[in-house]
């Protein structure tokens, strides 16, 4: 188990060093590709945290819609980010202080796969009884299964919200040229119409 | 074994982000990336059998789909400049 966690710091630093890539970077381009590789890190992490579920939406999510959608929003503005000339001293200070307020924060939680956490005691435990039961059959993932069915109509909420967020990233990002040759037949309607 | 296994896979995986982090051209970038993304497939492939759990292989299909559909993003984007469309087909 000892060599496993070898494994763990190494993609932990894999992380990092993405993250510091992805900062450091001027090229825009090549910035929202260290993106797709960060989800794709992300998603192993989170692989190895026992949460499948989650790594799968941050494989679609992070690696394949949010790629799509940054290059799209690439081809609306320059490739290059602008030198600042501003003082990273005071984000700097901001960033340091957040992140140490958030680890402080992580102190309190209980550790990984502790049996004793809220999480594993204060649920209805007929939930694990009889998951097997109401899915008729062999379902190896209990997640799913509240996921999709004991919620299923949270689930349907939360999937219309994010079409409807798709639906308008879709419209903000459409190309401009279309709409302008649209702009001068909708006005001549009108002024017939008038 | 397995952890010997995931370990070189993640050294390949470090090598290619240098890669990705020095390379000059773009195509030098799309192949890191591409490359990076085939061996998460791999690393994840491994690790489900380290670990015993190989239900979680799926997951490895999934990460090959969305490899390739950003990648073709990617090339698309990177040839002309943005995703098609009738005025793109125009400006070819």
């Amino acid at each position: 188990m000892d060599m496993l966690e070898l494994v763990d710091i190494f993609v932990l630093a894999l992380l990092a060093a993405t993250a510091v890539a992805v900062a450091r970077v001027r090229n825009l381009w090549a910035a929202v590709m260290f993106t797709g590789i960060y989800s794709f890190l992300g998603a192993a992490w989170m692989l190895i945290l026992d949460a499948p579920d989650v790594a799968f939406t941050e494989a679609a999510v992070g690696a394949g819609i949010s790629t799509v959608l940054m290059l799209g929003t690439l081809a609306l503005t320059s490739r290059e980010e602008k030198p600042s000339k501003k003082s990273p001293v005071l984000p700097l200070i901001v960033v340091v202080v957040t992140g140490s307020t958030l680890i402080y924060g992580t102190l309190d939680m209980p550790r990984v796969g502790d049996p004793s956490a809220p999480v594993h005691t204060r649920m209805n435990p007929s939930y694990i009884e009889k998951s097997e039961h109401d899915m008729h059959g062999e379902m190896p993932n209990v997640v799913t299964s509240v996921l999709a069915s004991y919620r299923g109509y949270d689930t349907l909420g939360e999937t219309t919200v994010i079409f409807t967020a798709g639906i308008a990233v879709l419209l903000i990002l459409r190309k401009p040229g279309k709409r302008k040759t649209e702009l001068p037949n909708s006005a001549e309607q009108k002024g017939s119409h008038g | 074994m397995f952890v010997v296994a995931s370990l070189s896979i993640l050294i390949t995986m470090a090598l290619a982000l240098i890669r990705a982090m020095l390379g000059p051209t773009v195509f030098d970038r799309v192949l890191a990336l591409n490359m990076f993304g085939t061996k998460t497939v791999l690393f994840i492939c491994v690790y489900c059998f380290a670990s015993g759990r190989t239900d979680f292989l799926d997951l490895a299909l999934l990460y090959s789909l969305m490899n390739f559909i950003g990648m073709v993003a990617l090339l698309r984007f990177s040839q002309f400049g943005s995703f098609g469309g009738k005025g793109q087909e125009l400006s070819q």
